[in-house]
């Protein structure tokens, strides 16, 4: 089976489920919408650059959603998405004239102090941001219509299943565009790419604010459906687990972040039945067995897979 | 701002700086040897800290002696510091030593998560506290302020002490100039008969040792709680970032810097006390992207 068919057998897998299981609706969408900023933390991968604070962006989008739907209620859904985007956009393209100049463990912790930074005034302006409470949102009118629990969730199980299609498309495009190839030259040679007359550092801001915009629309979206966002949403913990499904789907093909997100959010279930209160040790030891075993993820294996058939 | 509030806040930053100090200097020992950056290095610091409360709590003698107050900090700094050291270099470091820096950034970081839930498993999540140290030694009058002995003396004496003998033993044992050298060049000093294996081992050991060692000393000063390690991660990392990776002179005074800032702000700023040693470590980064202390290297094309 082809690699470029499997965001489309995701998108139709994730609705059919959705729709016979109305249960699994909530898992999907959230585990999806965690693949959209996984998506961004692998974009960054593939530089070579591990960020431990891209949940800070899902965070300020979530928050951005939830004020605006406060200040004003009837605001509707699709806007709410759209100021998530927008905020990951903007934050991400401020963030990055900053973060962009740092590589490896610079670069990742200082996205990890900064998100810390986030994590902690958000719990500190209690009147604004109501403390480690969070923002409790009503559901939002979605395209004009008021709706239910129900199809409201449908609808936006819908909305992300087209999503994941359109955002492994263009992701994919940018992978092959001369952009996307001086990204991944960060990783072999920055020197080089120097040398071949492109700045590293613009050309990594790029890859930056790419991965805040998907960060921003993942966390509006988590927003939506949790109807609550508190500062968790933004601490270390939350920025790992991104970088644990970019890293157990893969950077090599965008699909693999949503395959990843799909396997983490089995792996949560599983164990939030089986074992609870050790989550972060199974992260932490699958993340290990990752790193030796399978450093490339999920989606390499199905790309190496359709190399195969190919010449076959 | 009064004379007696000044003074409170100098005396607070100097306590600080002596533990931030302890457990930046482990990290940056490690860094320095094995080209690594721990980032379960702050749940060394909590693991010190439960270990210490542990010890005090099974070691506790009849007497009230000081020295049986704290002996088991040390005893359970030291014990800790050795086991999660050894395990750790052993089982992990030295075997993701020539992965790629994000590879090696990503192993660190999943001990840590490991070691989150460990400690949460172990100690539980109701804050734990050890206060006879302090207690015993009683108060100290500077000027109009009374300080607790504990904070104000035992602290940064144990960092100076620590401090110098660091620095004269690297330079003048034959283990630290073996440190020195691996430090310097880990190919060159192999090809001269140095056993980097052995020295990396020990140094990770000596670095988590202080790591706990920080942890424990800090322990009868603060409530020991879930989360406390992920947050001197990200503290000492602003005091080794600041001072440059691998310095160690540069380490003591970035911490008695970033100790002093957040002190001050706790009496002149409240709200934005957290903040302080991120927006030291970012203005100092954007001047200076090494670090203000870190020596010159040549890029490698």
């Amino acid at each position: 089976m082809a690699v470029r068919f499997t965001p489309w057998l995701i998108a139709i897998a994730a609705l059919v489920l959705g729709i016979l299981f109305p249960w699994l609706k909530t898992p999907l969408i959230i585990a999806l919408s965690y693949g959209f900023a996984a998506l961004g933390v692998s974009i960054l991968i593939r530089a070579g650059q591990v960020s431990f604070g891209h949940a800070g962006f899902t965070c300020l989008a979530g928050y951005a959603a939830a004020a605006i739907s406060r200040t004003w209620p009837a605001t509707d859904a699709l806007v709410l998405l759209l100021a998530g985007v927008l905020c990951g956009l903007v934050s991400g393209a401020v963030v990055g004239l900053f973060v962009a100049r740092y590589r490896a463990i610079f670069f990742g912790m200082l996205n990890l102090a900064l998100s810390m930074v986030l994590f902690a005034v958000l719990g500190k302006f209690y009147h604004i941001t109501g403390g480690t409470d969070g923002l409790r949102l009503e559901r939002p009118p979605l395209a004009g219509m008021a709706l239910e629990r129900a199809p409201f969730e449908t609808a936006l199980l819908a909305i992300v299943a087209v999503l994941v299609v359109v955002a492994c498309w263009a992701i994919r495009r940018f992978y092959a565009a001369p952009m996307g190839q001086a990204l991944i030259a960060i990783k072999t040679n920055e020197v080089r790419l120097e040398y071949l007359g492109l700045s590293a550092r613009r050309v990594f801001w790029t890859g930056y604010v790419i991965s805040a915009t998907l960060c921003g629309f993942s966390g509006a979206m988590f927003a939506l459906i949790q109807g609550l966002v508190t500062p968790e949403m933004g601490y270390w913990v939350r920025s790992g687990e991104f970088v644990f499904i970019a890293i157990l789907g893969g950077a090599a093909h965008p699909v693999g972040a949503f395959i990843g997100a799909l396997g983490f959010e089995t792996l949560k279930l599983v164990a939030s039945a089986v074992m609870t209160g050790i989550w972060q040790l199974v992260i932490g030891v699958v993340l290990l067995i990752l790193i030796f075993v399978a450093p490339n993820g999920l989606s390499a294996i199905l790309v190496r897979f359709e190399r195969r058939t190919r010449t076959v | 701002m009064n004379s007696s509030l000044l003074l409170l806040g100098l005396l607070d930053g100097i306590t600080q700086a002596a533990v931030l100090f302890l457990v930046a200097l482990g990290m940056t020992l490690i860094f320095g040897v094995m080209r690594i950056l721990n980032v379960a290095h702050g749940s060394f610091y909590a693991f010190g800290g439960y270990a210490a409360a542990s010890a005090s709590v099974y070691l506790a003698s009849s007497g009230e002696s000081l020295g049986a107050a704290l002996m088991p900090l040390l005893a359970g700094a030291v014990v800790m510091g050795l086991l999660l050291g050894a395990i750790i270099e052993f089982g992990l470091v030295r075997r993701i030593l020539n992965m790629d820096p994000a590879m090696q950034l990503l192993a660190t970081f999943a001990v840590f998560m490991v070691l989150e839930d460990l400690q949460r498993l172990i100690w539980g999540v109701n804050p734990v506290s050890i206060s006879a140290a302090v207690d015993l030694m009683g108060t100290v009058k500077v000027g109009a302020v009374n300080y607790n002995a504990y904070q104000l003396l035992l602290l940064p004496a144990v960092a100076v002490v620590i401090y110098f003998g660091l620095t004269l033993s690297l330079g003048r044992t034959k283990f630290g100039r073996q440190i020195l050298a691996v430090t310097h060049n880990r190919e060159v000093s192999m090809a001269m008969g140095i056993n980097a294996k052995r020295v990396g081992l020990l140094t990770f050991c000596i670095g988590a040792i202080l790591g706990t060692l920080g942890g424990a000393l800090a322990a009868p000063t603060t409530s020991l709680v879930p989360g406390i390690g992920g947050d001197m991660m990200v503290l000492s990392f602003a005091v080794v970032a600041v001072a440059g990776l691998g310095q160690i002179t540069g380490t003591a005074i970035a911490a008695i810097l970033i100790g002093m800032a957040k002190a001050f702000a706790v009496y002149l700023f409240p709200e934005v006390e957290v903040l302080v040693p991120y927006l030291i470590m970012v203005l100092v980064l954007l001047w200076r992207p090494e670090g203000l202390f870190a020596v010159a290297q040549a890029r490698r094309v």
